[in-house]
């Protein structure tokens, strides 16, 4: 093993005293990335489980894979059917002529390419943004580079949506990494998910990019509504004229942010999530009891004026950010509340939350990001709470 | 019934005094180290307010407003113009009292809460509080209503700023930001979050 044996043989210039020291983040990132890291790691979300960090966020990654594929189709599929109509421009256009794939919406092939020039840009600039400030932070506070910062990018490149221009990106992923996480002290030590942070910080600084509905589908002149704009603004009986049904709203090609738009494929996500004990079922739990209870008691009390109170919980499960949320950030272990209790509370609050925000609130069709830092804020106080019940509870016993 | 129920959510969560107008912050950065002394602080607010705005409100209404001296006999008088320093004076004797009262009967928590308990007095969301009632024309019962659920928005507040800060002992923060600093970007962030509610419209 050649490799091995460079790593072996240029590792002195790195340890404590070695000529290199302060690079020993950045050569600790490379090697760890080829090999099993040689020591196990202590920091904090380890305290509560029995995998390693590596194994969690590489596990993560891969669950998202299913809403990558469906996403990149997806937004092939948008910008194809819209070039049926509007005549194709830019450098996106050019590589796809050039290449011979042409712009037909009913090849998925053709729709698969066109996403990923869409994707690509976005990912790349999340992850050599991101990834700077990291290697930043790192070396100079003598933490280690981890994978946690790629679940934080894929996560973050996958909520955008496909319009976005890239310097936003560049933006948001700095306000998320930098404010929603080092300044803790890293992975692990953060409260609010860096991921979400930094696209709220995106939506408020910069509404105009960031919602409405020429956004979802990057062709100019083209102009399509989420399912939860129409839903608020007409009703959800009126999707159907829209285009859009539940079975296609289920399966993602809709409007939508990148990754979100296919429930189908979160629910993949989470299986995976599930089976390998990542993510735990109790958080999923509680958040769809939230969610569909909270829906059920608003189709009941019904409402002249408001259409969204109508919208049935199975509505509210496949459109905007429901579903994608639920999976991949409600069940973050380091920002959810951490006892049994808690994460039931938890999830039931998250899922309340969104429908509170999707139907009540008139400022924001999607309630989903907002939700999930509400949750956050409130994460540790539930715990605070779920502990001094239960010593109670046991001090009562033993009277 | 429904408008006193929208307006005491609407002060809770839309209009959070501490997350949205940010009022209180020096004893909400203060005193948020501990869930305990923190909850304590909050429900020690919500009592000062949900007196303190009623109070204020019979104070405008019977002697301050204009005209509303006639019952005496003075129908002409407007003693508007002594409004603050009334206010301040209704909210120092009842922090007076509180603290009695505390100091009587609940003395962990009085212990707690040290200085911070006479700061009440100048704490700006209470004399916000107030103010708000005086600006929106408030009756009486929308007073108690405001007071109350004004007071346990600012209590939710910190008691959640203080299970943050619970958290975050066990993070890594660089040294130039360790207190203060952290605390104050965890106020922004939280305020972030509260911003699900802007726009709510009751």
């Amino acid at each position: 093993m050649g490799l091995r044996n460079f790593f072996d043989r240029i590792e002195p210039h790195f340890v404590k005293g070695g000529k290199y020291e302060k690079l020993f983040p950045i050569y600790e990132m490379v090697e760890s990335f080829i090999y099993t890291p040689k020591t196990v790691t202590k920091a904090a979300p380890h305290a509560r489980s029995y995998v390693d960090m590596k194994r969690i966020m590489t596990y993560v990654v891969i669950a998202t894979i299913p809403c990558i594929i469906m996403g990149l189709y997806n937004v092939g599929l948008q910008v194809n059917s819209a070039y049926e109509t509007i005549d194709p421009t830019g450098w996106r256009a050019w590589i796809i002529s050039a290449l011979r794939i042409g712009f037909d919406a009913s090849n998925p092939l053709a729709n698969f390419a066109h996403g990923l020039l869409y994707f690509l840009p976005i990912y790349i600039t999340t992850l050599v943004v991101g990834g700077i400030w990291e290697v930043l932070f790192a070396t100079v506070r003598g933490h280690e580079v981890n994978e946690g910062f790629l679940v934080t990018s894929m996560l973050f490149a996958l909520i955008m949506p496909p319009a976005a221009p890239l310097w936003q990106v560049a933006l948001g992923i700095s306000f998320g990494v930098v404010i929603g996480k080092e300044v803790f002290g890293g992975t692990g030590k953060n409260f609010l998910n860096p991921a979400l942070t930094g696209r709220a910080f995106l939506y408020f600084a910069y509404p105009a990019n960031m919602s409405g509905d020429t956004i979802w589908t990057p062709v100019d002149g083209f102009s399509g509504a989420t399912a939860l704009s129409v839903g608020a603004s007409q009703g959800y009986q009126e999707l159907a004229a829209n285009g859009m049904n539940w079975m296609n709203s289920f399966v993602g090609t809709v409007q939508g942010s990148i990754g979100e738009v296919s429930a189908l494929a979160c629910l993949i996500g989470l299986a995976f999530l599930l089976i390998t004990k990542i993510a735990n079922w109790r958080l999923v739990v509680g958040c769809m009891a939230g969610m569909i209870g909270f829906s059920l008691l608003l189709n009941v009390i019904g409402s002249d004026t408001n259409p969204m109170f109508a919208m049935p919980w199975y509505w509210h499960f496949v459109v905007g950010g429901f579903a994608f949320g639920m999976v991949f950030m409600v069940t973050e272990p380091v920002s959810a509340s951490h006892t049994n209790m808690g994460r039931y509370i938890y999830g039931a609050l998250i899922g309340f939350m969104v429908v509170m925000i999707r139907v009540i609130n008139p400022a924001f069709p999607e309630g989903m990001m907002l939700a999930i830092l509400f949750g956050n804020v409130f994460a540790p106080l539930i715990d605070y709470f779920v502990v001094q019940a239960n010593i109670k509870r046991r001090a009562r016993r033993n009277v | 019934m429904e408008g006193l129920l929208s307006l005491a959510v609407k002060a809770v969560f839309v209009e959070n005094l501490a997350l949205s107008f940010f009022l209180g912050m020096c004893t909400f950065i203060a005193v948020s180290k501990k869930i305990s002394t923190a909850l304590g602080l909050g429900i020690s607010v919500m009592l000062v307010q949900a007196i303190t705005v009623p109070t204020n409100n019979l104070l405008l209404t019977y002697l301050l407003a204009p005209g509303a001296l006639a019952w005496a006999g003075f129908p002409n008088v407007d003693l508007t113009f002594l409004g603050l320093i009334c206010y301040i004076g209704v909210i120092a004797a009842m922090v007076q009292i509180l603290e009695m009262v505390l100091d009587k009967f609940f003395p962990p928590l009085y212990n707690a809460l040290g200085v911070f308990l006479p700061l009440i007095t100048v704490n700006c969301a209470i004399l916000g509080g107030s103010l708000f009632m005086v600006e929106r024309d408030y009756n009486i019962a929308e007073s108690v209503t405001y007071g109350l659920s004004s007071g346990f928005g600012w209590a939710l507040a910190i008691t959640a700023m203080a299970g943050v800060r619970e958290k975050l002992k066990y993070s890594d923060i660089p040294d130039g930001l360790q207190g203060l600093g952290i605390t104050f970007i965890t106020a922004g962030l939280m305020a972030l979050a509260f911003m699900s509610f802007s726009g709510v419209k009751l």
